[in-house]
């Protein structure tokens, strides 16, 4: 058995390879180092508390390890790239749950913990720290759940909103919190059930006003959560091993929400209150006038790029809806055979989630150096012969820079229209989820290839080929 | 890396500075909040590319309260408390196992051009 002292600095080193993980992250060359500095973090952590003295019950606790990571570990190997904000989310609700689990075991027998004072009830800072640790938790495994659902299509991403929502939400957080002040003064089971209701009920009322579009932005404010719920638990149990863990993950996610809000141009406030952005296209489409466009075929599209000096691809969520990755990179290098220079161009709301476009790509081999973010490749623009957008929409709409009456004035997108040509693969010339005309379909040098994306790349390799 | 050493210092400091005994509390607070300052720094570190496998780590990483768990579920005696323990333990494996594996398997996928 470690003596106590041995015991924190395990924890502190497991806490730095935590950080080391995090850290690896900066590089996708460090990154696979980064992982498995944190995977010895995280065993080294689990190591050390098995040998805890108070720890006997070994052939249940390996039994819920054997049994939760085999799922885990499944799951990881199947998983389909497409998948990952729901499973994301689905992971920020398990997270969620243990802390609440963990919370409630605490309460239940607080001297196991040694957070009781003489007469075995809780001292006055373990109560605030588990009444934060129950309700962070609670909430987050709720609206984690609900926002898996919506990702996942179980749930209508549409936006759910009824009159008095926001005034119901405030009322119910007012009466958790005065549960939990009772329960800091006198610990008892009612208070501190009524607060854990009301905080798992507060978890699916936050999540339903918003729309199906805004979840990159709550499924990185879940991430954030998960982290305090976390640190929340670390405090209760004076551990600094997880106030650390969890601070790290809280602020990870917290900056996360600020970028992708930032990528929006909305506020996180304006996020959180919902009714914006459902699934389908918004209700302004009918106020489209006719305006003319040019439209060509898969043979216009390769001629143009194929005695292209330079192309850059805007690939949006619609490529990966289409499944057309595998195609995308076969046209790539095909063009890069002819000695054209491809470069991929991302927006930061591409996709799901953050960074959900790279792992997309990733997967289809395109090379990351080839993948550039919006403020590294928005000044190349002007010197690009052709850009191609697949499945991209409202990143590209020049309205965003010029049009302060446009919805989306403000909102930083990728200047594609400062390229020679732009070719536009789309279905149609139906508006993207913020219901907007995209003035880029209508300018001299844009020209829209009418086609589901995977079938435009498929003719596209053929005629290059 | 430095940073780290850099709050293991400052938070020495501070134990001395404060004399004998500042309140358990108090020091897990300026952990707590230097903690907060170190992700700040290495989080906007991470390339943006990257940023689907730091949701997928810190899910992994945010399962440590399974250190809670283990000890919740430690008494041999087999109550509320142990119960709930050890589903706690079966959960946050998921996330442990799942976490790393499925950020290793996307880390794995990027590669530069050859």
């Amino acid at each position: 058995m470690l003596s106590a002292n041995m015991v924190a600095l395990a924890y502190l080193v497991a806490s730095v390879l935590i950080i080391l993980a995090l850290k690896g992250l900066a590089s996708p060359e460090s990154s696979r180092r980064g992982n498995t500095f944190g995977m010895i973090g995280l065993f080294i952590a689990v190591v050390v508390t098995l040998q805890l003295p108070s720890v006997q019950n070994y052939t249940w606790i390996f039994a819920a390890i054997a049994v939760g990571g085999l799922i885990g570990a499944v799951t990881a190997k199947k998983v389909p790239m497409t998948h990952m904000p729901q499973t994301v989310a689905f992971m920020h609700a398990l997270v969620g749950l243990a802390a609440v689990f963990i919370a409630v075991s605490a309460f239940a027998n607080p001297v196991g913990y040694g957070i009781a004072d003489a007469t075995g009830s809780l001292h006055v800072t373990s109560r605030i720290e588990l009444f934060l640790g129950t309700f962070i938790g609670a909430i987050t495994f709720t609206a984690s759940l609900i926002a898996f659902g919506k990702l996942h299509g179980l749930l209508s991403g549409r936006p759910v909103t009824f009159a008095g929502q926001h005034l119901l939400n405030l009322l119910l957080g007012i009466v958790m919190i005065a549960a939990g002040v009772m329960f800091c003064i006198e610990p008892a089971w009612t208070p501190f059930l009524i607060m854990l209701g009301i905080a798992l009920l507060l978890g699916v009322l936050l999540i339903i006003p918003i729309g199906g579009a805004d979840m990159p932005v709550i499924v990185s404010m879940l991430n954030s959560y998960s982290g305090w719920a976390a640190a929340g638990i670390g405090f209760t149990l004076g551990n600094d091993m997880l106030i650390i863990a969890g601070a790290l993950v809280g602020s990870s996610g917290a900056i996360l929400s600020y970028i992708m809000c930032k990528a929006m141009n909305r506020s996180l406030f304006n996020v959180l209150l919902g009714g914006f952005g459902g699934d389908g296209p918004a209700a302004e489409a009918g106020t489209k006038e006719d305006r003319p466009f040019k439209s060509g075929a898969a043979e216009d599209a390769a001629f143009l790029l194929k005695n292209a000096r330079s192309v850059v691809i805007v690939p949006g969520y619609g490529l990966a809806v289409a499944r057309a990755q595998h195609a995308l990179k076969e046209v790539v290098d095909l063009l890069l055979k002819q000695g054209v220079q491809v470069k991929f161009a991302i927006h930061p709301v591409a996709g799901r989630m953050p960074g959900h476009m790279n792992v997309l790509l990733a997967e289809a081999d395109v090379p990351y150096d080839i993948v550039h973010e919006m403020d590294e490749i928005n000044p190349e623009f002007a010197d690009t012969d052709v850009v191609l957008v697949i499945g991209a929409n409202d990143v590209t709409n020049p309205s965003a820079k010029t049009d302060p009456a446009s919805p989306i004035y403000g909102m930083p997108i990728l200047e594609v229209s400062k390229a020679a040509h732009v070719l536009i693969i789309k279905r149609s010339l139906s508006v993207g989820y913020a219901g907007l005309d995209n003035d880029l379909f209508y300018m001299d040098k844009s020209m829209m290839i009418f086609d589901d994306a995977k079938k435009a790349c498929e003719s596209l390799i053929k005629v290059l080929d | 890396m430095s940073d780290a050493l850099l709050v293991g210092d400052v938070v020495g400091q501070a134990a001395h500075g404060v004399g004998q005994s500042a309140d358990p509390f108090v020091m897990s607070f300026s952990v707590f909040v230097l903690a907060i300052f170190i992700g700040y720094h290495v989080v906007w570190n991470v390339t943006p590319a990257l940023h689907t496998p730091l949701m997928s780590v810190t899910n992994a990483i945010s399962s440590i309260v399974i250190v809670g768990a283990i000890i919740a579920g430690g008494p041999l005696e087999m109550n509320l408390a142990t119960v709930l323990g050890l589903i706690a333990v079966g959960l946050a494996s998921v996330n442990i196992f799942g976490g790393f594996m499925v950020t290793q398997r996307m880390l794995a996928m990027f590669k530069k051009r050859s």
